[in-house]
């Protein structure tokens, strides 16, 4: 009885603070300004990256430097739709007469269709992840050195960005976007809509994840972290299972990369870059690896924090976040996350021995569920 | 002279500057395991003591012993990026052996501290180092010219290359670090300080990144992020020649500084890169042992 | 040929393996029947663990051949192809997923189709629930169920592997020195259940101590500097001149295996 209390009463409150996330998510609008609404728009795309980076980082054990990468893919096709709908029907983007250009490349072509620039850029950083999974994981190249290798992946496709500048835009990225399928980008109501659309993918993916680190798959990814040598001689293949999540991981980057873009209104090299793919890893790394709540939450915390204070104090900003960086990977493997919940479990601990025994059993019962 | 022998001079070069970088590479990450992201940073420190050298140089003393500087700068160099590695490896690198994956995220971490005060002190602009007179103009070879400066950093690297085999294979000091490295509580019985020769290795790898930087002085402008970009190809040289052996990291930096050459020759610049991570990913499809050699006989 | 006709289920010809050059297993052959618990002994460094190495695919025989009930060639296989096809295997140190629960380790090992998406969609079943108690009552582990594995004694780790092992129902079950390390009483206990799980199945077990051969050995086989020394039962391996020399470590017999310096 007493166990099924506490059971329920913990289900109760984890509904009820899941709710209230939904419904502050959907009052932002009413009390932001036009401004900040835009840049906690961004901020909940970044959300995505991260719980895509948790799911194989915490979940798989796969560190990967190269989500800024699955990101900018996913951008630049949404930017290469947006860019051809801004110049307007046969006529060439602007960087492509620049650079003497005479007639759109081929590539472009199927980004006419705002349909195929979305699906598109979900898919190809899904297909370009697969690629470099099967050529990796099978051959169990793992742990750093796999880590090493998307490092390396971030620094060859940016290269290779920058240098087509013909066809990429290069340093300067893509940007100049007028409308997207109609309705103008400008527009306060579309810049609301396109934020209630980022609330709703982070909600998404957030389900997503969620789905798949629970139940028996979310088992076998942890004894892929934990143990892959072993799993395979209980006959499964660990190899299809980092494949698939990496895969689903770059994913969930390429469509936030598409709600990044669509509110930031630019895309560049310099924002999948090395540096912003570690940025990436940060902040599920502060957030609490291993909490896909954790994950979301550090995403949203540290731009939050880092749009206030590196306007402010841009060197300050670079010492603290190194620095916590440090600290958090030193000291606190779990992250902020990991430590309230540490902190949540010595209070109620507290609370549960000074109440009477019979609850403090009923909390200890339910570690055996 | 023919354009192949240029392409080779030219290949030798890079590959000269790919092992100086990935030399202390294979020392922190293949004999302790321990991913340096801030091995960058300390070639940015290499290269700004010998920026720093020279305005002393300059500055303090009569000009005709200016072309002399660059000559303190590299022993400084060492000195003052082995100081810094001694200090980051009792500081934090000691409380990570055993986690790779978390060592190169800290270490990331010190990365953006230490280039964020190199900007603070030298400003985030880049700067440039005057090479000394005598590392200018170059020797006429058949109607091309090889510069000096080229030259002398293939130079330095052979003699970087000996110094550290006879170091680490020829003396008492590097039979104790081989020692710890390959069965740990073993030396430890046999009365070795492992504390001291963890924290000795991880410095000598620093100390030589520093060299690395004070070379990457002569051949462009230097700057608060010099190592960001290095430090990704250095990596792939180790994993490239086997994690472990110093042939294998010459091996490996040869191979990738003659492919990178000979790839931008006949594409260019970008393709090149593209093309040489493609054979990277190849050849570890043919020879992934090259990566997980050491742990054969045990699981996980 | 003094053993029962049981069909045999594995067996080795001629297996050789090589480290760097160094041949761990030099031509060696062994067949597995079913329903037999049998031993395979030998000095350190005789090549045992090499041989459960080349059955269950973690090390690749470099000459030899290796036949699963008569046609299947196991050489060319993956790891979990093998797992798959039945053959099982428990490693010398307890090899767990120690965050994992006990109950959640054997429910992973349960799982009959293994593929991504046959998990991802899989329905935990009355029936996986009810195998699972069983198990747990087999290896005594009832009361522990819910507990993180990593928190077991060595003994009960021990025991969770076998249990994770026969799930899986496995046609072959290959131990390596299951009860190093283990109490006397928790020995007897692990003896008693290698009897018991050898019906319908074959168990090869490496094992040091010779008392917990001599109690449970059905057929012993022993090996020696990678080659085949001997076969047949406790009784005869303990009569035999050649085993007790290569134990006490007494000069090479010319005619013991010949074997090349």
């Amino acid at each position: 009885m007493l166990l099924k209390n506490a059971t329920v009463r913990r289900k109760i409150v984890i509904t009820l603070a899941y709710a209230a996330v939904v419904a502050l998510l959907a009052c932002a609008p009413m009390f932001l300004s036009d401004f900040r609404l835009n840049l906690l728009g961004k901020f909940l795309a970044y959300g995505v990256v991260a719980l895509g980076l948790d799911l194989i980082w915490g979940y798989t054990g796969i560190l990967s430097l190269g989500h800024g990468i699955f990101f900018g893919i996913g951008a630049y096709c949404m930017a290469m739709y947006l860019k051809l709908e801004a110049t307007g029907a046969g006529r060439l983007p602007d960087f492509m007469q620049w650079s003497g250009v005479t007639s759109l490349p081929w590539f472009w072509e199927p980004f006419r269709f705002f349909g195929v620039a979305l699906l598109l850029s979900v898919l190809l950083p899904m297909l370009l992840a697969l690629l470099l999974g099967f050529f990796t994981f099978r051959n169990r190249i793992r742990g750093v050195y796999f880590t090493i290798l998307t490092q390396a992946l971030v620094l060859i496709v940016v290269t290779l960005m920058i240098g087509q500048q013909a066809y990429t835009g290069g340093t300067n990225g893509i940007t100049g976007f007028r409308h997207v399928l109609g309705f103008s980008l400008a527009s306060p109501s579309v810049k609301n809509g396109l934020y209630y659309i980022s609330a709703a993918a982070l909600v998404g993916s957030f389900l997503l994840c969620r789905r798949l680190v629970r139940g028996p798959f979310g088992k076998v990814l942890q004894a892929v972290r934990d143990g892959q040598n072993r799993l395979r001689f209980l006959g499964y293949d660990p190899a299809k299972y980092q494949m698939f999540v990496f895969t689903v991981s770059a994913g969930l980057a390429g469509l936030a990369g598409v709600l990044f873009v669509l509110q930031v209104g630019i895309i560049s090299p310099s924002m999948m870059d090395i540096v912003p793919s570690i940025e990436m890893v940060l902040w599920v790394a502060i957030g609490g690896r291993g909490s896909l709540i954790g994950a979301a939450a550090g995403a949203l915390l540290i731009n939050a924090s880092k749009s206030g204070l590196s306007e402010t104090y841009p060197d300050f900003w670079t010492f603290l976040l190194g620095g916590l960086f440090i600290v958090v990977v030193v000291f606190l493997p779990k992250g902020l996350f990991g430590l309230l919940a540490r902190l949540g479990a010595r209070m109620k601990g507290g609370l549960g021995d000074a109440m009477a025994g019979g609850r403090g059993r009923a909390v200890v019962g339910e570690d055996h569920r | 002279m023919s354009v192949w022998l240029v392409q080779m001079f030219n290949s030798l070069s890079v590959s000269s500057i790919l092992l100086l970088i990935a030399l202390g590479l294979a020392i922190t990450f293949g004999l302790m395991n321990v991913i340096n992201m801030a091995h960058g940073e300390l070639i940015m420190i290499g290269a700004y003591t010998a920026y720093v050298m020279q305005n002393l140089f300059a500055d303090y003393l009569p000009a005709s012993w200016f072309g002399a500087y660059f000559a303190v700068a590299i022993p400084a160099a060492f000195c003052v990026s082995f100081l810094v590695g001694l200090a980051l490896e009792a500081g934090l690198i000691r409380f990570l052996y055993g986690r790779p994956l978390d060592s190169l995220l800290a270490t990331w971490g010190v990365g953006m501290v230490l280039q964020q005060l190199a900007r603070t002190i030298f400003g985030a602009p880049n700067v440039g180092v005057k090479s000394p007179e005598w590392l200018n103009g170059g020797l006429s070879l058949g109607g091309s010219v090889l510069p000096y400066k080229r030259l002398f950093i293939i130079g330095l690297v052979i003699v970087t290359l000996i110094a550290m085999y006879l170091y680490i294979y020829r003396s008492a000091a590097g039979r104790r670090m081989r020692a710890v490295m390959q069965n740990r509580q073993m030396a430890a019985c046999l009365g070795i300080s492992t504390r001291r020769v963890d924290a000795m290795t991880f410095a000598i790898g620093s100390g030589i990144a520093g060299v690395a930087g004070c070379a990457l002085s002569l051949i462009g402008p230097i700057g608060p992020s010099l190592g960001t970009y290095y430090i990704v190809d250095a990596f792939m040289v180790v994993v490239l020649g086997g994690v472990g052996k110093l042939l294998g990291t010459v091996a490996g930096a040869l191979g990738m500084g003659v492919f990178n050459t000979y790839f931008e020759f006949w594409t260019n610049a970008s393709l090149g890169k593209v093309l040489v991570f493609a054979c990277i990913v190849a050849f570890l499809q043919w020879k992934p042992q090259g990566l997980v050699a050491m742990r054969t006989r045990s699981l996980d | 040929m003094p053993w029962p006709a049981e069909e045999v289920v594995l067996s080795l010809e001629k297996i050789t393996v090589e480290f760097d050059g160094f041949r761990a297993v030099n031509g060696m052959d062994l067949s597995l029947r079913k329903n037999e618990v049998h031993f395979l002994i030998g000095p350190n460094g005789a090549g045992k663990t090499t041989m459960l190495d080349v059955m269950c695919g973690k090390a690749r025989p470099a000459s030899g051949r290796i036949l699963f009930r008569d046609r299947i060639d196991l050489s060319k296989k993956k790891e979990h192809q093998i797992a798959q096809l039945g053959i099982g295997r428990k490693f010398q140190a307890p090899s767990i997923f120690s965050e994992l629960t006990v109950e959640e380790n054997l429910a992973l090992s349960l799982q009959k189709k293994k593929g991504v998406f046959s998990v991802l969609f899989a329905r935990r079943k009355e029936e996986d629930a009810r195998a699972i108690e069983r198990m747990l009552s087999t290896i005594g582990l009832g009361e522990v169920s819910g507990r993180r594995a990593g928190g077991l004694s060595h003994g009960q780790k021990q025991w969770l592997e076998i249990g994770m092992l026969l799930i899986q129902e496995p046609a072959v079950v290959l131990l390596d020195e299951p009860v190093a390390g283990m109490t006397d009483a928790e020995t007897e206990k692990t003896g008693e259940l290698l009897r018991r799980i050898s019906v319908d199945r074959c168990v090869l077990v490496v094992e040091h101590d010779m008392e917990f051969v001599r109690q449970f050995a059905g057929k012993v086989t022993i090996m020696h500097e990678g080659k085949l020394l001997m076969e047949g039962t406790m009784d005869e391996v303990q009569a035999d001149a050649r085993v007790a020399e290569v134990y006490l470590g007494k000069r090479r017999d010319a005619d013991v295996v010949g074997a090349p310096a």
